[in-house]
């Protein structure tokens, strides 16, 4: 082991981080420092690539660097970053490439288009597939996983001005983030199955994994995350409409790294799924499948990068499929695969970019001839596509020979087995077909005459990263066990464990079976471009012969639109587009979980039969009148408001007495308080209510309808009702649970210091519960304001009342009377009376207050209380009187009653206590006597003072109204005479 | 029998409120609302079990629980006693608001919309 100057987890931490944090120094670089975030991003890259060389030695032997940095130790989530032979190569890959593409996107993007915020998504796609490759905890693992679905959208939609990009884009998205969520619900399986979301204790469990039932579903799961990101029949849809991306993207996402992290993912779960036989069925068989589909559409498209995004499908299916097979030579060829392929398409890629940027169009009707325009160019592009087609001396050549030997030695006798040599050839057939066409028909030929531009070669800049991943083709073609095999054999170690099996990386095995394969294929791919090449080249819709009806992304499209008419039905069936069904549907609702809950068992006990008390007979009497009340509410509040208030009272008071009856005193009380505010803002509100309509047109149908509806809500309320009394009778029958309120009632005294445990539990024991509700009161208050400031009243409601305009009639009529005379002296006894009893309730409110940590009484009531004692002054005297004498600031009182009770709450922090604990003393004050002077007595006073200021701010607020219209008035005679007086 | 009855008086509350809350004025469902407050209050109140003339107050000193009313009944509904006032408060705010904007009270600010 060679020792590296500074300590490896350091190297890690710089190959995962590094990248985002260029990608966040590019983001903040001006929108035309094209060079500058392009140096950035290179040094970046270049940088990584270093580390991660240093690194390189330790894994020859197999070696496992891991960095944990806690995350979520609770829930057993670290932040891992574990590197080893297979993630080494991958990360390679991923930095290796990505700082050929960097250099490259300098030229190819053009200095118009926002380049720092490309390259900054590029530098964070970077960072978030190392991220991916680097994970040791597969919840992080599906993190960075997302993150690359990201980026991959934001960098196909980079040119969003474009529709195709941003349709790519969506497309992009939906499928492999859709894929991710199926990932990570695979992924929390499998952690929960293991006990452990660490990558080394998943695979090491695999025995425990296939034992368990839920096995088949994560591991579906998990390919539907992996197969969608890999573009694998049928979610490769999105990969060909992935193009409209700028070329270098294309070239790095979308042919070398991203759609390979679904193999790496494969490659990852290979030693815990490989060799099962839902593994081989799905992922051998997809993995086929989409390499004769990929490959057969790639022959018919006419766009340079949609042939090339159509042979990449089709060679990650070939991946898919030697990954499938589960033999331990077909991993190794399926990684060795992957180097290949990621080298020559991503110059394949390159090369496309460079005939787009210099002839202005990848169309391959147009393009021809252009060898004369640009040889070094049109060598590299045919060198890069024979690799491609496999064409012996190039690395394509290499692992296309083991793929058809794995095809050949197949042992197991399945159909799929039985064909997998006819199809591997036919594959490797259509291969070269379609490099061929590629080659032939853009390079070859007349000089083009459709171009408006004459091409020329790139700068030499541009075409470096092409001549660089050419080179490599040659070489590894030629020189195989020289330089990719180290790498090669450290990945395979990883997946397969040092027990490595024989293969030989050499350009000559003599004559065998797989090079005759080779051959046909060559020759079969020839002679069919020889048949069809013209009818190919002429095909006018650019797509595949007999795959009309299979036009994914008409599906896809046809999917969307389905689920947004579904939607629509939903909400046109389910949305409360009005409301009285809307509340039909959610009573109903209620009823059916409640029959449905009560059909799972619902006991019924009879209470033994107790003759009738006299105090009990006084008690049905007394519902007797509240449900009286209650049904004459219900009957009267269409036409008869007031009286519905006032039986509404009716049934209220008769709660409160029930409160006064079963021992809840509290209850009662503030039951009562509230009443009163509850029926003064009802009838501050009946003003502002229509009159009865004289008629409301209706047809004779609609009749029959409304009589059927009201039977139906009637049946409804009926059996409501019904069902309540019924789960209530049932629950009061019963004996008694002992829930908390055993600790409450002991610790009541012993530690809050208060006899009333009610008000205990309000103010200590469940303090911020109570400081919750009191937020709440005041953001209703000022919603209230705040709807009120706005509040235009209907014109028919603008006039005076008639009661008044009858009033001041007869006083105007009468000598020695002036308006509103009738009104004061009505007024004039309950106004002394009211305006006297302002002290008295006053008293009365602080008394409640002070009591009720030991006996009936407390904040809220206190609170309601006080805020009778302003309201009647508002009744007695009017609004103007009031406020000429005492000025009222309930949104100030709102917020000192938070206050308080917060600081309340915070005192307990001093103390390093937690929020809202509280402390109590007695004391003995003059005059008072023996007062609790506990901390929750300082919060309860908060909540006083909010209820206060809640409660006033609202019915100020609506009694306000009520002025509107002599303000108006006095503005109109003062605009009146104004005018006048300028008249004069 | 103070079971019976209350629950009885419970279920009247209810339908009555239930009716209300389906009727098409909005001051018939402030009306009912309330009322199905009330309701649900004695509801949950009742789930403590109905206990006449015992303790509301602890004294000083260790304490039987049986003796008491239970108070976590009780609390919650102290508060939601409260909250129903906040929220009849906010919903006739609404209604004048709707019946000022649309010159109707009918709960879709317009009559018979079909």
């Amino acid at each position: 082991m060679i020792d590296t100057p500074v300590p490896a987890s350091f190297l890690l931490l710089v190959i995962l981080v590094l990248p985002f944090l260029g990608a966040l120094i590019a983001s903040g670089l001006p929108r035309h420092a094209r060079t500058a975030a392009a140096v950035l991003s290179w040094v970046v890259a270049l940088i990584s690539v270093g580390c991660l060389a240093v690194l390189w030695p330790r894994f020859q032997d197999g070696e496992v660097l891991k960095l944990t940095l806690a995350w979520l130790p609770s829930l057993g989530v670290n932040l891992t970053i574990r590197l080893d032979g297979l993630s080494w190569v991958f990360s390679a890959l991923i930095l290796g490439i990505g700082a050929l593409v960097v250099l490259y996107a300098r030229y190819y993007m053009s200095p118009k288009d926002p380049v720092p915020r490309f390259f900054s998504f590029l530098l964070a796609f970077m960072g978030a597939m190392q991220g991916v490759v680097l994970s040791g905890n597969l919840i992080q693992l599906v993190v960075f996983w997302e993150l690359t679905s990201l980026f991959s959208f934001l960098l196909i939609g980079y040119w969003h001005q474009n529709a195709s990009a941003r349709e790519g884009a969506r497309m992009a998205l939906t499928i492999t983030a859709t894929g991710g969520v199926a990932l990570l619900v695979g992924m929390i399986l499998i952690g929960r199955i293991v006990g452990s979301y660490e990558l080394d204790a998943v695979i090491a469990a695999r025995d425990v994994i296939l034992a368990s039932p839920m096995y088949p579903v994560a591991l579906g799961l998990i390919l539907i995350g992996a197969l969608t990101k890999s573009a694998q029949f049928p979610f490769h849809i999105w990969l060909p409409r992935a193009m409209a991306a700028p070329t270098p993207v294309s070239a790095y996402l979308h042919s070398a790294t991203m759609v390979k992290a679904g193999v790496f993912l494969l490659m990852r779960f290979w030693p815990v799924f490989g060799e099962t036989e839902m593994w081989y069925f799905v992922v051998g068989g997809l993995g086929l499948t989409t390499l004769l589909v990929g490959a057969w559409c790639a022959i018919f498209q006419h766009d340079l990068k949609g042939l090339l995004a159509y042979s990449t499908i089709s060679h990650l299916g070939l991946i898919c499929l030697l990954l499938g097979l589960g033999s331990d030579l077909g991993a190794i060829a399926a990684i060795f695969h992957t180097i290949n392929h990621a080298t020559f398409k991503a110059s394949l890629f390159m090369a496309a970019g460079i005939i787009d940027h210099e002839a202005g169009s990848r169309d391959m009707r147009k393009l021809s001839g252009l060898i004369r325009f640009m040889p070094i160019t049109a060598t590299l592009a045919m060198v890069a596509a024979a690799a491609m087609a496999g064409v012996p001396l190039l690395n394509g050549f290499l692992s296309k020979e083991m793929f058809l030997a794995e095809a050949l030695a197949s042992t197991q006798t399945s159909a799929l087995n039985q064909a997998l040599p006819v199809l591997a050839t036919l594959a490797s057939a259509f291969s070269v077909l379609y490099s061929l066409r590629f080659i032939h028909t853009t390079f070859f030929g007349p000089p083009p005459t459709e171009l408006d531009r004459v091409p020329h070669e790139p700068p030499g800049w541009m075409r470096r990263p092409v001549e660089v991943l050419v080179a490599l083709c040659l070489l590894v073609g030629i020189f195989p066990a020289v330089t990719v095999g180290p790498f090669l054999r450290s990945a395979a170690v990883t997946m397969l464990g040092f027990d490595l099996p024989y293969y030989s990386l050499a350009l000559w095995h003599g004559f065998n079976l797989p090079l005759l394969l080779s051959v046909i294929a060559m020759a079969g791919g020839i002679g069919l471009y020889v048949v069809f090449g013209k009818a190919l080249n002429a095909n006018p819709r650019g797509g595949p012969w007999g795959m009309k009806r299979l036009n994914g992304g008409y599906l896809f499209e046809r999917s969307q639109v389905m689920l947004m008419d579904l939607a629509q039905w939903i909400i046109h069936r389910l949305g409360a587009h009005r409301l009285q069904p809307q509340l039909r549907l959610i009573v109903l609702t209620a009823l059916l979980s409640g029959v449905v809950a009560a059909a799972g068992g619902f006991v019924l006990t009879w209470p033994e039969f107790r003759v009738p008390q006299a105090h009990n007979l006084a008690f049905a009497a007394l519902w007797l009148a509240g449900g009286a009340c209650a049904l004459a509410a219900a009957w009267q509040a269409k036409y008869h408001r007031l009286a519905a208030v006032i039986l509404m009272g009716g049934a209220g008071l008769a709660s409160c007495l029930t409160f006064v009856w079963l021992s809840a005193p509290d209850l009662a009380l503030t039951q009562l308080v509230v009443e009163v505010v509850t029926t003064v803002l009802l009838l501050l509100g009946l003003r502002w209510l229509p009159k009865r309509l004289a008629e409301i047109h209706v047809p004779e149908s609609e009749k029959r309808r409304a009589r059927w509806r009201r039977r139906l809500d009637r049946g409804i309320a009926i059996f409501a009702g019904a069902g309540v009394a019924l789960i209530s009778w049932a629950v009061m029958v019963r004996p008694p649970v002992e829930g908390v309120s055993r600790f409450f009632i002991e610790k009541a005294y012993e530690e809050a210091g208060g006899r009333n445990v009610v008000n205990v539990i309000l103010v200590d024991f469940r303090a911020f519960d109570t400081f919750g509700e009191i937020t709440v009161l005041g953001v209703v208050g000022l919603t209230v304001l705040a709807l009120l400031r706005r509040f235009r009243p209907a014109s028919d409601s603008l006039s005076q009342p008639m009661q008044k305009r009858v009033q001041d009639a007869s006083d105007r009529a009468r000598e020695g009377r002036s308006e509103g005379d009738t009104l004061s002296d009505t007024m004039l006894i309950p106004g002394v009376v009211m305006r006297w009893l302002f002290p008295f309730i006053i008293l009365l409110a602080v008394h409640l207050f002070l009591r009720g940590h030991d006996l009936p009484g407390g904040g809220f009531a206190a609170g309601v209380a006080l805020s009778i004692a302003f309201i009647l002054q508002y009744m007695a005297s009017g609004a103007r009187w009031v406020e000429e004498r005492l000025e009222i600031r309930p949104i100030i009182w709102i917020g000192v009653g938070l206050l308080i009770a917060a600081i309340s709450g915070a005192v307990g922090w001093v103390f390093d206590q937690p929020f809202l604990t509280s402390y109590f003393q007695y004391a003995d004050l003059p005059l008072l006597g023996r007062v609790p002077l506990a901390s929750a007595v300082l919060f309860d006073l908060g909540v006083v003072v909010l209820v206060v200021g809640a409660t006033v701010l609202i019915l100020v607020a609506l009694a306000h109204q009520s002025l509107r219209r002599a303000r108006i008035e006095e503005a109109e005679a003062e605009a009146d005479a104004e005018q006048k007086g300028g008249a004069q | 029998m103070t079971q019976i009855v209350l629950a009885l008086a419970i279920g009247v509350l209810t339908a009555s409120g239930v009716w209300l809350m389906l009727r098409p004025r909005t001051f018939q469902v402030i009306i009912g609302l309330s009322l199905v407050s009330y309701a649900v209050n004695l509801f949950i109140f009742s789930m403590g079990r109905l206990r006449s003339g015992a303790a509301a107050f602890t004294s000083k000193g260790a304490e039987d629980p049986a003796l008491y009313a239970d108070p976590t009944p009780q609390a919650l509904v102290l508060t939601a006693i409260v909250i129903s006032f906040a929220l009849t408060a906010l919903f006739l705010v609404v209604l004048l608001a709707s019946r000022g904007e649309t010159g109707s009270d009918h709960v879709d600010g317009q009559e018979t919309p079909e």
